[in-house]
């Protein structure tokens, strides 16, 4: 096995500005966002995302300019999520810089726009990200809903059905995020990065609730996942990603260094 | 020293060519203007996606002249879809002819990791990339260093001794070719951060000759 795991800081965008929510509502600001990614790219990042929360029209003119000007000094793979729509949305994305482009809530309103897009940029930069909250359903078997906007709308889907139907359309790749743990700093859910990890077939990133290296570790292990994503554990500066990568390592994970 | 990044409208070309400047190239074109292409020093055929929709718009740009033009009479550099396009032909799209500037099949990654679920297809992020056979375009970078990759599918050519690189996932499978002036890679040079640029100088730097 000589594929590494990776590591993918992810950096929230605010109007040109990384900041990164709790729960997705106390926001700290956390800096620029092109000095940030020189800086993860220079400690050994595997690969960086952009997740714009912009509310704006406007303030996603902001993003666009600050992928590009990302993309100028940075050459690792850069993902861009939030907002993307329409194919000329992932158009105007990969034209910018972003290797890839996350979609969320345009996937559920418009599932054709998936595999329209995978048709036209190629599955390998269509990444469909996956809100996911469980569900009650004490006896049986866990089951997890899909949501959009920023976890604050359910869907009525099964989160695991869903990201296999759209590996199936063509995304190359699931973000799945635990609403449930994002920003709690316990761990990621790995019984739902697990099940998804597991049927769709494509790589899968596993994303909310990253608190400790430990948690890395157990995301790989325990939730089969092939890339990691966290934020705050590094933006702030409590672990760098070569401490990271030397945690996994240990634990008997092939990282890059 | 002009160097061209063959625009068929496909692939993030914005990439190459900044990853081209950020490693010394003084005047980089993303250009899909054959008389451009014909009359830079250097050709830089990149490119991601699907093959059918590769190879068509090459034909629609009418392109596919050029290329063959070019391959054969200066430094020529394929990345990813661009060292696809130069097989015979691929599986892909059940089935699509490609340039034929090297003997071999594309093939889809299934082939390789059979029945291991565990290998996710597309093949996606920093893989190993051993050096098979000495060239240019290696010097300064460590045989087994890291190279982004992400495809569905790989080149099996049917004359092993052009292989430069090998990789494995599932199997090995040929993460470069070259021969004479021609070098291709299945990783992404321009994403693969101080090893690609390496390589794109050792690129810029490269008088077409290869190692004997």
């Amino acid at each position: 096995m000589a594929l590494a795991r990776r590591i993918i800081p992810c950096l929230d965008i605010d109007a040109g500005r990384v900041v990164k929510g709790v729960k997705f509502v106390d926001i700290r600001d956390a800096g620029d966002p092109v000095e940030i990614a020189r800086r993860y790219d220079e400690a050994g990042a595997d690969e960086l995302t952009f997740l714009d929360i912009t509310a704006s029209h406007e303030q996603r003119e902001t993003l666009v300019h600050v992928v590009e000007a990302v993309a100028d000094e940075v050459f690792i793979p850069l993902t861009v999520g939030g907002g993307i729509r329409a194919v000329a949305d992932v158009r105007r994305m990969l034209n910018a810089g972003a290797d890839k482009v996350a979609i969320n809530t345009a996937a559920i309103h418009e599932p054709e726009l998936v595999q329209e897009a995978a048709e036209r940029f190629g599955s390998q930069c269509i990444v469909v990200a996956v809100d996911a909250k469980r569900r009650g359903g004490t006896d049986d078997a866990p089951r997890w809903e899909v949501y959009t906007h920023g976890g604050r709308r359910p869907t009525g889907l099964d989160a695991v059905d869903w990201a296999a139907r759209m590996a199936a359309a063509g995304a190359g790749e699931l973000l799945v995020t635990s609403m449930d743990r994002d920003g709690t700093r316990i761990g990621f859910d790995n019984e739902l990065n697990r099940a998804i990890s597991d049927r769709a077939g494509v790589p899968m990133i596993a994303s909310g609730g990253v608190g400790n290296l430990q948690h890395l570790v157990d995301g790989v292990i325990d939730g089969h996942a092939d890339a990691v994503l966290a934020a705050s554990i590094f933006h702030f500066g409590e672990y760098r990603i070569d401490q990271a990568k030397d945690f996994m390592a240990a634990a008997g994970i092939e990282v890059r260094r | 020293m002009t160097i061209a990044v063959i625009d068929y409208g496909m692939g993030n070309l914005r990439s190459v060519q900044r990853a081209l400047e950020h490693a010394g190239g003084r005047d980089v074109r993303v250009t899909d203007d054959p008389g451009v292409i014909r009359a830079a020093e250097r050709v830089v055929f990149p490119g991601q996606g699907a093959v059918r929709d590769c190879m068509s718009a090459l034909h629609q740009g009418a392109l596919v002249d050029v290329i063959a033009e070019v391959v054969d009479t200066r430094p020529f550099l394929g990345i990813c879809m661009g060292m696809q396009a130069l097989m015979t032909r691929s599986e892909e799209n059940q089935g699509t002819a490609a340039l034929d500037h090297f003997a071999g099949t594309v093939r889809h990654f299934a082939a390789l990791t059979a029945g291991d679920v565990a290998k996710k297809i597309p093949h996606m992020g920093w893989n190993r990339v051993e050096q098979t056979r000495d060239h240019p375009l290696w010097r300064g970078i460590e045989d087994g260093e890291r190279f982004y990759f992400v495809h569905s599918y790989y080149v099996a050519p049917s004359d092993a001794a052009i292989v430069t690189g090998q990789s494995h996932y599932g199997g090995p499978f040929a993460a470069a070719i070259g021969r004479g002036n021609v070098f291709a890679t299945q990783f992404h040079p321009e994403k693969s951060q101080q090893p690609g640029l390496r390589l794109l100088r050792n690129f810029i730097a490269w008088d077409g000759a290869a190692c004997s």
